[in-house]
């Protein structure tokens, strides 16, 4: 039997271009697996096409998040777009597994063959975004999906990340959130382009939405001119039924435009590239020079020179620091 | 346990409405390292063909309560060939009489599982079998 990502299969990026699922399928597998295998193709996809329309959605867990990309998604579908989604669940700190559930709420979607769904684990990237979803971004944009999304859970550096990478940001609460709001007000308050209550069969619904709403007039003096701003909305939905959804998707393509009319400025493409460097050359510097660094016997030396007290871990780090210079060279 | 780099599809066919089982065996994949989706109850065959290719798994765990598998899994196992997906390994669990597995396992399911199979022995079969 197979590990999929073992079997050698070789990708060309007309394969990807032609769009075949087996092939964009195994292609982010290579790039959540081999990474240095898979670098020759994206090197060619990055620069053979257009990056796509990015929608990112962030909220807590059970907030409706994977509910509602389905309906807007199908909505999308509808238009006639091809449409990707990208489903981000935690890697387990302990086991190094994850449970990747998004799909349960995507029953409506799963069979349209417009639509590809990807469940990706974070695998625990300190830096942050784990570089691959990045890449598995370009990979489906070359395969011709014009608008992806990236579902991701909750408040942690993912999700600032998460926010660096897409055009539009929704950030999902409840009315039961209550807690969780004190969490937005720390980062994601400024970070998103339209906050989405669902759940809105609630009874809190309006109290929630009061609180939303003051939160957000705190958010919007500062800043720039009024009519360069884009104003967030709260755009109240039930993603169990279609109550609205269609003003959401409104909404959702009313930000796409402002983005558009206001051109680069606002996104600051520059941005999301020189985040996707780092996070390449933090993923390369650890494979090349810190992992084989922690097995090395001149590092268990060291590491006993510390504990008999000749030398300390800041002594050891400048050594060491030399030493990595040397070999950058 | 190290079930490093490996992920499974969790799937429920049939028509049954609980799926106390199939969630267990999922946190347990998890807790043994491995990358797990689930997809819910009431999975069609095609559904649950184009999860396993595009979420690219390496293992497909079935499983049913609802004694239709003699219909359903033929239908899947069909469907995954024609999509080019034989080389999945497919395992099957819940209630499925032991006069029907050697029926199973020759349409190409490596092992079908009790109820109460410990997750050990399920994480040590599918390491077995992807080192092959
Ligand atoms: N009452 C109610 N339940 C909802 C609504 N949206 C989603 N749910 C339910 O909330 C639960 C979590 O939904 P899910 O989409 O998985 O949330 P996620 O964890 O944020 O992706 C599911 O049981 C949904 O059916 C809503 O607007 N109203
Ligand atoms: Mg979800």
């Amino acid at each position: 039997m197979r590990k999929s990502w073992q079997n050698k299969m070789k990708i060309t990026a007309e394969q990807v271009f032609a769009g075949e699922e087996k092939v964009i399928a195994r292609a982010i597998s290579l790039i959540e697996n081999e990474r240095q295998q898979v670098f020759p193709l994206l090197k060619e996809l990055y620069s053979r096409s257009e990056l796509a329309y990015l929608l990112g959605v962030t909220g807590p867990p059970g907030s409706g998040k994977s509910t509602l990309v389905a309906k807007i998604v199908s909505g999308w579908v509808r238009e006639g777009n091809k449409v990707a989604v990208i489903a981000i669940d935690p890697t387990s700190e302990f086991s190094g597994g994850a449970l990747l559930g998004d799909r349960i709420r995507m029953d409506d979607i799963s069979t349209n063959k417009d639509v590809f769904i990807r469940s990706m684990a974070t695998r625990g990237y300190l830096g942050g975004l784990n570089p691959a979803i990045f890449d598995t971004v370009v990979v489906l944009s070359a395969a011709g999906y014009k608008k992806i999304v990236i579902e991701t859970v909750g408040v942690g550096q993912n999700e600032i990340d998460i926010v660096s990478l897409a055009d539009t940001t929704l950030v999902v609460t409840v009315p039961e959130a209550g807690d969780e709001v004190q969490a937005f007000k720390a980062g994601l308050m400024e970070a998103g382009d339209i906050f989405v209550l669902n759940k809105a069969d609630h009874p809190e619904v309006n109290k929630m939405e009061l609180v939303l709403k003051q939160m957000l007039r705190l958010g919007n003096t500062a800043g720039e001119q009024a009519e360069n701003r884009w104003e967030v909305p709260i755009v109240k939905t039930i993603a169990t039924t279609e109550k609205g959804i269609a003003e959401l998707n409104k909404t959702i393509a009313e930000h796409q435009e402002f983005l558009t009319e206001k051109g680069e400025n606002q996104k600051a493409p520059g941005k999301i590239i020189s985040n996707h460097l780092i996070h390449l050359l933090e993923e390369s510097l650890k494979r090349k020079y810190l992992d084989p660094l922690k097995e090395s016997p001149a590092f268990a030396k060291l590491l006993q020179e510390i504990a008999a007290k000749k030398t300390d871990p800041y002594s050891a780090m400048e050594e060491l620091m030399a030493n990595f210079k040397e070999r950058l060279g | 346990m190290t079930g490093k780099n490996i992920k499974v599809l969790i799937a429920k066919p049939g028509l049954d409405g609980h799926d106390r089982g199939a969630k267990v065996i999922a946190r347990g994949l998890k807790e043994a390292g491995m990358e797990v989706v689930y997809t819910g109850l009431r999975q069609t065959p095609a559904q649950i063909v184009r999860a396993a290719l595009q979420e690219d798994v390496d293992v497909i765990g079935l499983s049913i309560l609802s004694g239709a598998h003699q219909e359903l899994f033929p239908v899947i196992m069909d469907e995954l060939e024609e999509a080019g997906l034989e080389d999945i390994l497919v395992l099957a669990g819940g209630t499925i009489p032991d006069s029907d597995h050697q029926e199973l396992k020759e349409i190409g399911i490596k092992e079908i599982f009790k109820p109460g199979t410990p997750i050990k022995e399920i994480v040590e079969f599918i390491e077995k079998e992807l080192a092959e």
